[in-house]
């Protein structure tokens, strides 16, 4: 079964008279474990494809199943459940709550969730602790460094141990070496933990760290590549 | 589900981090709840207040007096055309159902004087029953007996006032004053009652009613007095009492069904209804100009807690791609408002005690007084302006759409 399976999804935006196929009948399965760069031009429709399968919008048409369960029918709250339990959220410009500490900022799915206080502080720390950052969870998002930031973001798409892990050019706000450091734990979440990574990117550098490629334009998926031979660097800074 | 304390945190750190905002917007509950509190304060010390002038008073208070003269067209004051006498106090006391006790009264100016000393005082000739019906109490020596009455003994009952002035701090028991030129012995002085507005409820004095008659004041009528005050034993019985007085006066005075009466009965319960109806007013109106302020804190807290929800679009676009319901959102939005109310109101309570007991203080013609009630009443008016004006800008915030939000710069 896949994680990820859409079939033929169209989402249709209208604007008075004119209406807009933004997704043109796309059809996608991502296998459990694999690493997936989705890439287009901006207006290619990978935006809203990724809106779809983060199960923050839902389709005009189709069908989309996540994890086996079906998504198109639910309601706001139940979405709002799936995406607590079954995808990790990772954005460009990090989306950390500023006036919370790190390791609160990884408690926050937790929270939502309903675990209790002290379970949700001793996993929020066991997942600072693969990004690496234990000994700043102390800290406030404007102490850190963006790629600090954006650890700290993984830890929390991690933290409720989600199958799958949405990435929206990660490594947008990044420089290069904060890059690859950062593509080297998505690396290791896919490697080590067997997470299912779907990367949003519009570089081919960071589109290479991935066993598989699917372009977009205009709504429709254009090519779907395997890459033989992904990316692999090893600077591990700190 | 999200716990409360989680969510209790969440908006605890929210308000922290805009202290200054977050004060200032509590200011306007602090103020609201403070004046409500000190409003009510003044209009229920108001209320004791004129309470305790009416209990000084009496209660239960039914006074008799004779009708108007009516002389060639020209009416007289009440009073004017003596018809009441002792006889018709006698058969009230036995027949009329409810009274508890029933004194006639006639009472003149007189001045009285003792040695050097003199004083102009009111003099009441009366029986033993007054002091009971307008609740004094004697302070030195004893009330009328029987046969002061009786026998028209030369005997007073002073007011302290009257004690004050003429024998200063001596204590006049046994001492013989003369009233209008008539010596009397004094047996008792009253106890103190203070002052009902202009009125000094000590200055006067007390001799037996059959002695007045007869030896100080000029009767024209004799046997007759001036009014009859009957005391009920409660106050539901008191409009039973007035018909069964009507009814008794009325064959004992031979007036027929269609003839105007020549007394009226006067009902101190309807008067002090009257008084406490003014007075509950005049707090009503306190608490609600109060109120106008407690709603206009909370027409602030609404307008922070909009412009917080636009400026934090984007912390509720992370928080809702994470997993928070919209009930989430709406309830963290809530109680952010409802704690800005609630400590405000706390504050306000503290705050309204506080400035009562300086108003209080400064004021002497003021009497204050707090009631658990006015705490309890201005603490849950502060948490409902928290609720109404919290919930249309929480309401808000969980509409938004995530995907807009997470978009917001």
């Amino acid at each position: 079964m896949a994680v990820i399976e859409a079939k033929n999804l169209i989402k249709t935006y209208s604007t008075g008279d004119t209406s807009f196929n933004a997704l043109d009948g796309v059809s996608l399965k991502v296998e459990y474990g694999e690493m997936v760069a989705i890439m287009g031009p901006s207006g290619s429709g990978k935006s809203t494809f990724m809106n779809m399968v983060g199960c923050l919008d839902k389709p005009t048409s189709g069908e989309y199943y996540l994890d086996g369960v079906s998504v198109e029918t639910m309601n706001s709250d139940e979405l709002a459940e799936i995406r607590n339990l079954k995808l990790g959220f990772v954005f460009q410009g990090f989306n950390l709550i500023s006036k919370t500490s790190a390791v609160e900022n990884v408690e926050l799915p937790m929270v939502y969730k309903g675990i209790d206080p002290v379970t949700r502080h001793e996993k929020a720390m066991e997942a600072l602790k693969i990004v690496g950052l234990e000994k700043r969870a102390g800290h406030h998002p404007n102490q850190m460094s963006g790629g600090q930031q954006q650890r700290v973001a993984i830890a929390r798409a991690i933290v409720n141990d989600a199958p799958v892990i949405l990435a929206d050019e990660p490594t947008g706000n990044l420089d290069t070496k904060t890059s690859v450091d950062v593509m080297n734990f998505f690396v290791e979440l896919n490697e080590k933990y067997k997470k299912t990574l779907v990367i949003v990117t519009h570089e081919d550098d960071i589109a290479g760290y991935c066993k598989r490629v699917v372009r977009f334009r205009d709504g429709k998926i254009i090519s779907d590549m395997q890459n033989e031979n992904p990316t692999r660097q090893n600077t591990k800074t700190e | 589900m999200i716990d409360f304390k989680s969510t209790f945190k969440i908006a605890l750190v929210s308000l922290k981090t805009n202290k200054m905002r977050s004060s200032l917007t509590s200011l306007g509950i602090i103020i609201g709840v403070a004046a409500v509190i000190v409003m009510l304060a003044i209009g229920t010390g108001a209320s004791t207040k004129v309470t305790k002038d009416m209990e000084s008073m009496g209660s239960n208070l039914l006074t008799i007096r004779s009708a108007s003269a009516n002389q060639g067209g020209v009416r007289q004051g009440a009073g004017s055309k003596p018809s009441l006498t002792l006889k018709d106090a006698e058969s009230l006391s036995k027949l009329a159902r409810g009274a508890q006790a029933v004194a006639p009264v006639s009472n003149e100016n007189k001045q009285v004087i003792y040695g050097n000393q003199n004083w102009s005082t009111t003099v009441y000739g009366t029986t033993a029953n007054y002091l009971e019906i307008k609740s004094y109490e004697l302070l030195l020596g004893r009330n009328f007996i029987p046969e002061d009455i009786k026998n028209s003994t030369k005997v007073v009952i002073i007011g302290s006032t009257v004690a004050t002035e003429l024998f200063g701090d001596v204590n006049p028991v046994n001492k013989v004053i003369r009233i209008g030129g008539v010596p009397f012995r004094i047996i008792g002085v009253l106890k103190s009652k203070g002052s009902s507005g202009p009125f000094d409820n000590d200055d006067l004095a007390f001799i037996p009613i059959t002695t007045a008659q007869k030896k100080v004041f000029g009767v024209y009528f004799p046997g007759t007095v001036n009014m009859i005050v009957v005391k009920t034993t409660d106050s539901d019985i008191m409009d039973t009492t007035e018909s069964d007085i009507n009814e008794i006066l009325s064959i004992r005075h031979n007036i027929g069904k269609n003839q105007d009466k020549d007394f009226e009965i006067r009902n101190s319960a309807e008067f002090q209804e009257k008084l406490k109806s003014t007075v509950k007013t005049f707090s009503i109106l306190l608490g609600s100009i109060a109120s106008v302020s407690l709603l206009v804190g909370g027409i602030g807290i609404m307008n922070i807690m909009l412009v917080s929800v636009t400026e934090r679009t984007r912390e509720i676009g992370i928080r809702m791609a994470i997993g928070a319901r919209s009930s989430d959102i709406r309830k963290q939005f809530l109680i952010e408002a409802l704690m800005l109310a609630i400590i405000g109101g706390l504050i306000g309570v503290v705050a309204g005690v506080a400035t009562t007991q300086i108003v209080s203080a400064a004021s002497t013609d003021l009497t204050t007084e707090i009631s658990a009630f006015s705490i309890f009443i201005s603490l849950g008016f502060s948490a409902l302006v928290g609720v109404v004006f919290g919930f249309y800008p929480a309401y808000k915030a969980s509409l938004l759409n995530p995907i807009d939000a997470l978009r917001y710069e």
